[in-house]
């Protein structure tokens, strides 16, 4: 294994361990930190692939932003007694029937595709930022555009949930 | 002199390299310490009184008698905080203003980290120091604290939008998120005598860069988390010894790292005007310099200005220092498309 697999295994080791310490975590802040963990392994996962840009998009938008705005509203929440026992009055073992089911149908393509043999070794070429943004505004123009104006829908509510009546 | 044949060339780099990083992280936390003196003196000096002159030449031994005092305080964790938390925030705080420094070129020579996405990286890591601050504020457990948390929280959001986009302009004429690479591009002067630096090119970016820089390093008149009338001391009134120290020196490093940042980015870095090939040294002063003069500057707009209300804060921050930063991204961006070679091919 070169420097790089190592990397690769190590962090992906942390993302999968932390993001299963989310689910189990009781406190719900104490979840959303593992999940800023997990978060944080996938970034070093996208550099031990080569993809910098995408490593410091993630670490920005999802653990800097997203996670922030999360903790925040979570943290205001001083839920108490009650409502953990109304919780774990909902995570009876039946209920994990369902989800279990839809995870169990995605693992197909998964392995599927781990089983195919399409495999490139870990870091060959580094993908910059120039390359992140040639490909986003050559080929995939349209998903871009789609998502500028998903995005807008989003500011146009935001506004008008925001107005003073 | 003849080295073992396992010493590597490689080897002898790495060791350089390991050393040269440590002197320049030991050498921001001092200064980042001895900052605290500088504050209290010039303060004084603006407010007609003498400061801390007892201590050493000058009073400057009294960062020592400060830190030796802070070390031997009892280090209390309330017994009704979320200890795992309530312990890792000052440590958050601590790193990530550290690792900020990290991608700083002090001259064409000496840096740490030559990343290809510095500027991404202190986004990142500005995003990431905001967890110190809440999780500060949530563990302690205290209204104050979390009241301190929550505002911080939003400011820094709100903050570091228009920062990014505002630092963008910046990086479209420099074609790099390097910083190295944005230094070099500021070396040249305009019609012989204007030094090619960011601040004139980008002056629109550096009118709203001020400001966030002040909300990153929640420093006054951004100060709100730790308003004293208001929230006691905000999200470290629980904190005392080492851990409120950590917190403590956490900000005078922000504050050191901003201003290295706003010499990197919009005066040139270790840029000497009119001088070709600086050389190191000079280069090293001239970095030092503007950056000391950005410290004193911090130093002076506390001095100077009151603290707004929050309501204040956020409205400029979405309603004036946001459209700026916008309009500066594309007018630079039309500016670039219209004088690069080749732009209609």
């Amino acid at each position: 294994m070169n420097l790089h697999e190592i990397a690769f295994y190590f962090f992906g080791f942390i993302a999968v361990v932390s993001t299963i310490l989310v689910i189990v975590n009781p406190n719900p802040v104490h979840g959303l930190m593992y999940l800023v963990v997990s978060l944080l392994a996938v970034a070093s996962v996208f550099f031990s692939l080569g993809a910098p840009f995408a490593a410091m998009l993630e670490v920005i938008v999802y653990a800097g932003a997203i996670m922030v705005l999360f903790v925040f509203v979570v943290m205001m929440l001083n839920l108490g007694e009650t409502v953990v026992k109304q919780e774990q009055a909902w995570l009876k073992p039946g209920t994990w029937i369902g989800p279990g089911i839809l995870c169990a149908a995605l693992l197909f393509p998964i392995l599927q595709l781990l089983l195919d043999g399409h495999q490139t070794p870990a870091g060959v070429k580094e993908v910059d930022a120039k390359a992140v943004g040639v490909a986003l505004y050559g080929p995939y123009l349209l998903a871009v555009e789609l998502a500028s104006m998903m995005l807008t829908a989003g500011l146009v509510a935001a506004y008008h949930l925001g107005k003073h009546d | 002199m003849d080295l073992p044949s396992w010493i590597t060339q490689e080897m002898i780099d790495i060791a350089i390299k390991v050393v040269q990083t440590i002197v320049i992280l030991l050498g921001l936390v001092i200064s980042a310490a001895w900052m605290i003196w500088l504050e209290r003196r010039l303060l004084a000096l603006w407010q007609d009184r003498y400061g801390p002159n007892r201590v050493g030449p000058f009073g400057l031994g009294q960062v020592i008698a400060d830190m030796l005092k802070i070390f031997f305080k009892e280090d209390w964790t309330p017994p009704f905080a979320d200890k795992a938390m309530f312990w890792i925030a000052p440590a958050i705080a601590m790193a990530m203003m550290m690792l900020g420094f990290l991608v700083i070129p002090l001259t064409d020579t000496i840096w740490v980290g030559d990343l290809n996405i510095g500027l991404l990286f202190f986004l990142a890591i500005a995003g990431l120091a905001v967890y110190a601050v809440i999780l500060g504020g949530w563990a302690s457990n205290s209204k104050y604290a979390l009241l301190g948390g929550v505002r911080s929280t939003a400011q820094t959001i709100s903050y570091e939008v228009f920062m990014g986009i505002s630092l963008m302009g910046v990086v479209m004429l420099a074609g790099s998120f390097n910083l190295r690479e944005i230094v070099h591009d500021q070396q040249a002067t305009w019609f012989g005598f204007i030094p090619q630096w960011n601040v004139f090119a980008q002056f629109l970016a550096f009118l709203v860069w001020v400001p966030a820089a002040l909300a990153v390093t929640h420093r006054t008149p951004f100060d709100l988390p730790e308003a004293e009338q208001e929230l006691v001391q905000g999200y470290h009134t629980e904190y005392s010894s080492m851990k409120f120290g950590m917190f403590m020196v956490s900000e005078y490093v922000g504050i050191v790292m901003v201003s290295a940042l706003t010499t990197t980015l919009f005066f040139g870095g270790w840029d000497v005007p009119f001088v070709e090939n600086e050389g190191w040294f000079l280069s090293f002063l001239s970095f030092t310099g503007k950056t000391f003069f950005f410290m004193c500057a911090y130093i002076l707009v506390r001095a100077a200005l009151p603290r707004p209300r929050y309501d204040q804060i956020m409205a400029a921050g979405w309603k004036v220092c946001l459209p700026i930063s916008l309009v500066n991204l594309l007018g630079t961006a039309a500016v670039i498309l219209w004088t690069a070679p080749g732009a209609t091919a």
